[in-house]
């Protein structure tokens, strides 16, 4: 009668009456997510092929300073600050993705709908819903050590920031050698920063700070306007798992995609010619 | 297990059973019950609720249209006055003329009142509480929160009371009164959950137990709705009033069978929903009474006009009140014309854009989605008439809600005389909050009355709880569950919406052979949270309730409002002067009878007959 | 009356032979009987008609082989919010679960809700539920207006209606691993009370603050915002994005980002 006793309830990690197929949903997050940290980090570490034509690779974005030896990089022009000064510490790798990619990952650890899927995935806090979870002693969520996870809003200023680079970044894909034109990757590129700003700008943060911290959406002239703004960021928010996962696998694609042509792996079919 | 048997519950000291004291105990939860409690709490007397189910899962929760209150948000010309006019027509001036008027002049305030307790309810543009149209009432006067009002209602008043100090003993039922002398003293029950006993010593007690719709198969009430109130207040010696009087609803799904009775709200013929037969044919328009015909539309152009918002046009006729509706859906399925389903056909999807009726009707939606997998913006729905409401109820007083015992009051459904003989959609969720918060001010009046406090008569104590503890203790017996279906079934085919004189007798009889099976029922198993033990308990207040109502309606010889006779058609203005009671005869038996009612007052008399027009400019 | 009116009744009128009927047949449940000291799984066979929920299935066996079954309900369509148990370890309400949902030839699993004691069957003592909504400041309008109303408009409301679809069923409760699992009940009120704290905080018409407590005594911080309350909400309210996630925004406001604090002290508010 032991094992019956509450309710029919047995314990054991991951373990539920449920009998249908829940651990497919978390394990394609955790697949999904492996693969994006697992190639990201590999490109980010390449430092190479990161630039073709006119296409800057997102994870590269903004060029701070440049290694001009490096294959496939980009005119050393094109970086803010130049080549990589004699003090470069030469355990970092030179590469101006690891700076970058700093930013937008803090934006996406933090995000709330990344957090429901990592604590699920991850950290199996729970796996599934009605699903035992990983026994924790004390568990805090986050009052504790996850407390940081309420800055989450000075990690978007940063992606908002992001944004305008990346429109930058796909808008000077557009022109090569002072001609207009396109390409297959000026429209992955500017893709690219269109997904990102759906999902930056469906934040749930964002969608307080805009007008969701009101209690009087009529109550004055201003409080209106942001209600409008409001309710367009509430369409955005609704999709924002949506988007998460689209801009994700697109700012992925975007990199791969301009690696490839740098490395004549693929070709841009564009106005240009080759 | 921890299982125990009250068998053998031989009891020799009162002591074993644990007594909570109250000022003031009210039995049942739902709107009336809590708005009495609140007010008690609030005239500073130590008040308790009982309930039979959780707190805010009483039915008022299935109230979908709203509450009507003549606060003029919408159309300025409403008043008091025409709701009381429109109130007292809808009842074929039956009512009671000083419980219509306090209800009338009453209910904004109370509606308002709500809204500084935490309702939110739909709004019109300017900001204020917006109002919708319903069956039977002349403007738009229904506040309202999509069509979950009922929900908003009660759940508004719970978290509200919950900080008045009033205490609330939930899964408990009563089951008797215990009375010292005439007056009231207490009551006994039980927790559901564990079976135990309880007394409750009170000064005064409210009933707020609702109606007894469980009497028939298809019904909108739920399993609470089987008359404990009127069951126990009968038992204790109190009048019964206007019982004949039951409102089926015109308007209740027929389909899925599980789901058949559960109610399809009178809003969605409020936005624009028509009645068709299975010809397509829009049948409402052959069923005006002459007396509504000043007031209703004859062509369907008139009707389309009037929902565009043309106040020159008249009301459609879909809007009839509730009696004639559902009378007309019945003669249309009688003669052939019904949907597959035995019902007819409630169209609001070729009507409505989808995205207003989910927006205005969010629950009928989802009810119909998932409940009958039907999409009621791309299909009409099936529908068909359920019991719904009870019209009579406790005699009570007017003013104080006190019933014939002194002590005893009544609000809400389980009260008689409010709705005459039928009651307009949107008036019982105002009834609740007018009549809830006047019998906590007539409990204090009472209770500040009294010169000793009442003593508990031990012996009456003793012989509840023996016939509630012989249901699990004797060996064999009749099977709860389907003696209550017996009942079901004896209601619905003689005391239905048309009733003749042969099947009422023919009712008695069966419920004479019921009486003798509910004596001898068995329930299986241990007091603990039993099911069977539970509907056992509830078949004695079905029973009288079922027997009052039949006894009513045979007695009145007439067709008038929810009670309607093939034998009698029509009103008869001798029968306006009478009310049918019922009362617990001293051999036991249930005694029947006609009382006269009181002459109207003059001014009421002058407003209930005025011309809407007089009303409208104030001349009246 | 409309053309496409008529066809659909036309259509309609044919329904009775087209209509998706499962054919009569038994079906196999397991139900949790027992109570507070134990119990175990009993197997229940019974017949399945066209339509039927899960409830009703329950009342058809109280009715044939187990008349003291204990389960919990009331209005049977949805709206009150008593009948939550675990079917098929999903929490769900048993009047809106529909058989057809099964498969023809699944055993179907009833149990009491997990997260609450049990009482008996699959009745479960959710009283402390009822404590947690006592702690919490209700609602304290402001003053009316002159003329004795209350005005807000209709973008004001719509917000805070969502919450107050709430039928307080407790599945939310029920499924929050917080409460659940990890033992929370003492730090955490759970998704239906920080909704209900969302209905009142983002009442135009409340003037009552009660920020500090949401961080503190409510618990905010201990939701991690698995959002397994609104996968189950059978009103299909979005507590964790539309409540839970501002109210977390809102003491983030207060206590954790220094900008805003500046301001505070700048400008007051």
């Amino acid at each position: 009668m032991n094992g019956q006793a509450r309710g029919g309830y047995q314990s054991g990690v991951a373990v539920t009456v449920r009998n249908d197929t829940w651990w497919i949903s978390p394990l394609l997050t955790f697949l999904g997510f492996s693969t994006f940290i697992i190639y990201s980090t590999w490109s980010a570490l390449q430092g190479n092929h990161y630039y073709y034509g006119s296409y800057l690779s997102p994870f590269y974005s903004p060029l701070i300073f440049i290694n001009p030896y490096a294959v496939g990089s980009a005119p050393v022009e094109h970086a803010w600050l130049g080549a990589y000064p004699s003090w470069w510490p030469t355990f970092i790798p030179q590469s101006p993705a690891f700076l970058i990619l700093a930013f937008p990952g803090a934006f996406r650890f933090t995000c709330y709908y990344y957090r429901k899927a990592y604590y699920r995935s991850f950290a199996l806090t729970p796996p599934g819903c009605a699903v035992n979870p990983l026994p924790r002693r004390d568990y805090r969520g986050e009052t504790f050590l996850l407390l940081f996870q309420n800055l989450h809003r000075y990690a978007l200023y940063f992606a908002l920031l992001f944004i305008v680079i990346l429109y930058y970044d796909a808008f000077r894909a557009f022109v090569r050698d002072g001609r207009w034109g396109v390409g297959v990757g000026s429209l992955v590129l500017l893709l690219n920063a269109t997904f990102l700003a759906c999902y930056t700008l469906g934040c749930h943060s964002w969608r307080h700070l805009v007008g969701g911290r009101l209690d009087c959406f009529s109550c004055d002239s201003l409080s209106k306007k942001r209600y409008r703004i409001w309710q367009r960021v509430t369409f955005l928010n609704e999709r924002h798992q949506l988007f998460a996962w689209i801009s994700l696998f697109w700012v992925g694609f975007s990199d791969l995609y301009v690696r490839l042509v740098s490395m004549g792996v693929w070709r841009d079919f564009s106005t240009w010619g080759n | 297990m921890g299982e125990y048997k009250i068998r053998p519950y031989i009891m020799t000291d009162i002591s074993e059973i644990t007594t909570f004291e109250h000022d003031v105990i009210i039995v049942g939860a739902g709107g009336a019950g809590l708005r009495a409690a609140i007010e008690s709490c609030h005239q500073g007397l130590s008040t308790g609720v009982v309930c039979k189910s959780l707190l805010g899962k009483a039915h008022t929760v299935m109230a979908e249209g709203g509450m009507a209150a003549a606060m003029g948000n919408v159309d300025a010309r409403d008043n008091w006055k025409i709701h009381f006019r429109d109130t007292m027509r809808g009842g074929k001036f039956l009512n009671n003329w000083r419980m219509a008027e306090r209800h009338a002049k009453e209910a904004p305030d109370r509606v308002r009142e709500l809204e500084e307790w935490g309702a939110v309810f739909d709004r019109t543009l300017s900001g204020l509480i917006s109002q919708r149209n319903f069956g039977g009432h002349r403007y738009p006067r229904l506040a309202h929160v999509g069509d979950r009002t009922g929900l908003e209602l009660i759940r508004t008043l719970q978290d509200y009371a919950i900080h008045q100090g009033m205490k609330c003993y939930m899964e408990c039922t009563a089951l008797d009164l215990l009375k010292d002398g005439e007056r009231v003293s207490g009551l006994v029950g039980y927790f559901r959950e564990t079976g135990r006993f309880v007394i409750f010593k009170a000064k005064a007690v409210v009933f707020a137990t609702g109606g007894a719709g469980k009497a028939w198969q298809v019904t909108s009430n739920s399993w609470e709705y089987t008359g404990d109130g009127y069951g126990m207040a009968y038992e204790a010696g109190a009048d019964l009033m206007d019982m004949e009087f039951t409102q089926f609803h015109p308007t209740g799904m027929v389909w899925p069978p599980s789901v058949r009775g559960i109610l399809v709200t009178e809003g969605v013929r409020g936005d624009g929903g028509i009645l068709l037969n299975n010809k397509g044919e829009r049948f409402m328009f052959g069923y005006i009474p002459p007396k509504f015909a000043a007031e209703t539309a004859d062509t369907v152009e008139e009707a389309n006009r009037w929902l565009a918002g043309d106040k020159s046009a008249r009301r459609p006729p879909e809007l009839l009140t509730r009696d004639v509706v559902a009378r007309a859906i019945n003669a249309e399925v009688k003669g052939g014309r019904g949907s597959p389903h035995g019902g007819v056909f409630l169209d609001i999807a070729s009507r409505v854009p989808a995205d207003v009726i989910k927006k205005k009707l969010p629950s009928m939606y989802h009810q119909f989605k998932e409940l009958a997998e039907l999409d009621i913006t791309k299909e009409p729905m099936e529908v068909g008439p359920t019991c719904h409401y009870f019209m009579g109820g406790i005699r009570v007083d007017p003013d104080s809600q006190m019933s014939t015992i002194p002590g005893l009051f009544a609000c809400g459904e389980c009260s008689g005389g409010m709705h005459g003989a039928n009651r307009l959609g949107g008036n019982s969720l105002s009834d609740l909050i007018v009549f809830g918060r006047l019998a906590g001010l007539g409990a204090k009046e009472y209770v500040r009355s009294l010169k000793n406090s009442p003593r508990i008569n031990e012996s009456q104590v003793f012989s509840i709880i023996k016939r509630a503890t012989s249901i699990l203790n004797r060996e064999k017996g009749t099977n709860p569950y389907l003696v209550h279906e017996d009942l079901q079934k004896v209601m619905q085919d003689n005391v239905g919406i048309m009733r003749q004189e042969e099947e009422m007798k023919k009712a008695l009889i069966e419920l004479e052979r019921i009486k003798e099976s509910v004596s001898q029922v068995k329930a299986e198993g241990t007091s603990q949270y039993n099911a069977a033990w539970h509907k056992a308990l509830d078949l004695r207040n079905l029973l009288i309730s079922a027997e009052a109502v039949t006894r009513g309606a045979l007695m009145r010889q007439e067709s008038r409002g929810g009670h309607a006779r093939l034998d009698y058609e029509g009103e008869r203005d001798e029968w306006l002067a009478y009310n049918v009671v019922s009362r617990k005869g001293s051999d036991g038996k249930m005694v029947v009878e006609k009382i006269k009612r009181p002459e109207p007052p003059e001014e009421l008399k002058k407003i209930a007959y005025a011309k809407i027009e007089d009303l409208e400019i104030g001349k009246i | 009356m409309t053309v496409r009116a008529i066809l659909v009744i036309a259509r309609l009128n044919g329904r009775i032979q087209d209509s998706p009927l499962q054919k009569i047949m038994k079906r196999n449940f397991k139900i949790w009987r027992g109570d507070k000291n134990g119990g175990q799984f009993v197997d229940y066979r019974t017949n399945i008609e066209p339509g039927m929920v899960v409830l009703d299935v329950l009342h058809r066996i109280q009715a044939e082989s187990a008349g003291d079954l204990a389960c919990r309900w009331n209005c049977k369509a949805g709206k009150c919010g008593s009948c939550s148990m675990e079917i098929n370890g999903k929490p769900r309400l048993s009047c809106m679960t529909r058989m057809n949902s099964f498969k023809e030839d699944e055993t179907i699993t009833l149990q009491p809700l997990k997260t609450f004691p049990i009482m008996r069957d699959l009745v479960t003592d959710v009283s402390w539920n009822y404590r947690q909504k006592e702690k919490i400041v209700p609602f304290r309008p402001k003053p009316r207006d002159a003329d004795g109303n209350y005005r807000m408009t209709r973008d004001d409301v719509e917000r805070i209606q969502e919450f107050r679809k709430c039928i307080e069923c407790y599945l939310c409760q029920d499924v929050c691993h917080v409460l659940r699992d990890q033992g929370g009940k003492d730090q955490f009120v759970g998704p239906r009370f920080m909704i209900y704290l969302a209905s009142l905080e983002m009442h135009p018409l409340d003037t009552a603050d009660r920020i500090p407590a949401i961080r503190k005594e409510y618990g905010s911080g201990f939701c991690n915002i698995t959002k397994c309350c609104t996968e189950v909400c059978p009103e299909h309210i979005n507590i964790t994005d539309n409540g839970i996630i501002p109210l977390k925004e809102r003491v983030v406001d207060r206590y954790f980002d220094p900008v805003m604090w500046v301001k505070r002290k700048i400008f007051g508010v």
